[in-house]
């Protein structure tokens, strides 16, 4: 969980500030999505950097399911008679309950996103249409739903990393008594700043500041 | 002029029973009874109607022994915080007040009767690594070895654990993380504990994952209900501990 979990993270962080680029106009943002797959170039061919960070990620991801999906078979064989009263969080712990559904609610964004932004299948300029215009008229006002999904997913995203986070380096016993509250303020902190980043450029076409 | 009380009790005649919830009521409760004593109560009352008495764990009733432990209105030990089920006291209900009353749920804790649960799990992974292992003879000098005073501070806070398994109760996981964390922690940092660190880290989790517990993922549920207040830095240690010896 936690070393799929923190590649995931970094892969966000940089996805992040690359979507900024959308601010800077249709050419800043196209030229950034050719830098992406030109990566390395002339010593590395076309596309090969992209296609292995791809790789990766699509590993972690896996990865990342088959420990939740583990960890949640365990719970369930650890508890098989359940408690009849509803038990209250005592950690309140709100953004730790919403991780395995939230996780889900993750999973079925990144397919559509797929489909959206990389595929081209469900957006309405298609799979050959550049970047920037697949990007705008994704989140044309016309499809507020779109964006409504994408601002639940990435409300999730931020619930999810705000316990994620510092739980990665419990797990991996680099936490200590004295670092929580640390570990936590930054754990909230980017989530907050990865959530408010992958929200401006949907609400920017929204508002049309990016059009 | 005591409280009125609605309990809803689990009762299973057994380990092979189905188990269900029964419905008591409990009058003129006095606020300076403890939950246990409210228990004895209900219990007095039952026997004297020839009907067979709540079992419930007890020992010491005054919040050192780990016996005791139930899970009240959805929560280990009851909703107030550091206080073990003995120490629990009516003055925290109110009259009218309708209390559930579960056993421990876990499969590595099967209901022997009520809501007395089989801890033997506990002791295996204790078995497994929690002891140091020294020459014996007379108790050596308490100043023959120095230890740091955070360390000691910081062992001797894992070791107040009472190994009463409300860690276990709380956690959606049913994780017995922190449990088995206490021990390693507090037998970890002192001196006479490094010999066997390493070997003990990884024979304490292995053996709590052969039991059947849950996963940990950190939810903090356990430290939140543990009556001793065991720190959640534990964990983080064992599984520092557990790494370390894996490698």
């Amino acid at each position: 969980m936690a070393v799929t979990g923190a590649i995931l993270v970094l892969f966000l962080l940089g996805h992040m500030v690359g979507n900024l680029k959308a601010f800077f106009g249709g050419d800043a943002f196209n030229h950034y999505a050719e830098w992406l797959r030109t990566m390395g170039s002339p010593a590395v061919p076309y596309r090969v950097l992209l296609t292995v960070v791809e790789i990766v990620l699509v590993v972690a991801v896996v990865l990342h399911m088959w420990s939740a999906v583990s960890l949640a078979r365990r719970a369930s064989q650890a508890r098989p008679v359940k408690y009849a009263a509803k038990r209250k969080s005592q950690a309140n712990g709100y953004a730790t309950h919403t991780m395995r559904y939230g996780g889900v609610i993750i999973l079925l964004f990144v397919i559509w996103h797929l489909l959206d932004m990389t595929f081209g299948t469900v957006n309405p300029k298609g799979f050959d249409a550049a970047p920037y215009d697949r990007l705008v008229a994704g989140f044309d006002p016309s499809r507020w739903w779109v964006t409504l999904f994408y601002v639940v997913a990435m409300i999730m995203v931020g619930l999810h990393l705000r316990h994620g986070l510092w739980s990665a380096f419990q797990t991996l016993g680099l936490a200590s008594g004295r670092s929580y509250g640390k570990l936590k303020a930054a754990a909230a902190l980017v989530s907050l700043v990865l959530v408010v980043g992958f929200l401006s450029v949907p609400v920017g076409v929204m508002i049309g500041v990016i059009k | 002029m005591g409280m009125n009380l609605t309990l809803k009790v689990w009762r299973q005649n057994g380990p092979s029973d189905e188990g269900r919830m029964v419905t008591y009521k409990v009058e003129d409760v006095s606020p300076d009874m403890s939950f246990l004593e409210m228990l004895d109560v209900l219990n007095e009352r039952l026997i004297l109607e020839g009907d067979d008495p709540v079992a419930f764990d007890h020992d010491c009733r005054e919040g050192i022994c780990g016996m005791c432990g139930m899970v009240i209105n959805g929560v280990a030990h009851g909703e107030q915080r550091a206080t073990t089920t003995c120490q629990l006291h009516m003055r925290h209900f109110k009259d009218g007040d309708e209390v559930t009353i579960e056993p421990w749920r876990a499969a590595p804790f099967p209901v022997v009767k009520d809501l007395v649960v089989d801890r033997s799990s506990f002791d295996r992974i204790i078995q497994a690594g929690g002891f140091i292992s020294v020459p014996a003879g007379s108790a050596p000098d308490a100043h023959s070895v120095p230890v740091k005073k955070e360390d000691a501070d910081a062992a001797f806070d894992a070791a107040t654990c009472i190994g009463c398994g409300a860690c276990v109760a709380a956690c959606p996981n049913g994780s017995a993380s922190l449990f088995t964390a206490a021990k390693i922690t507090h037998l970890g940092l002192l001196p006479q504990g490094q010999p066997e660190r390493d070997s003990r880290a990884k024979a304490m989790v292995e053996q709590m994952d052969l039991e059947g517990f849950g996963g940990c993922t950190n939810t903090g549920e356990c430290t939140a209900v543990c009556p001793k207040g065991i720190p959640l830095d534990t964990i983080a240690r064992m599984n520092a501990d557990y790494l370390k010896a894996s490698k």
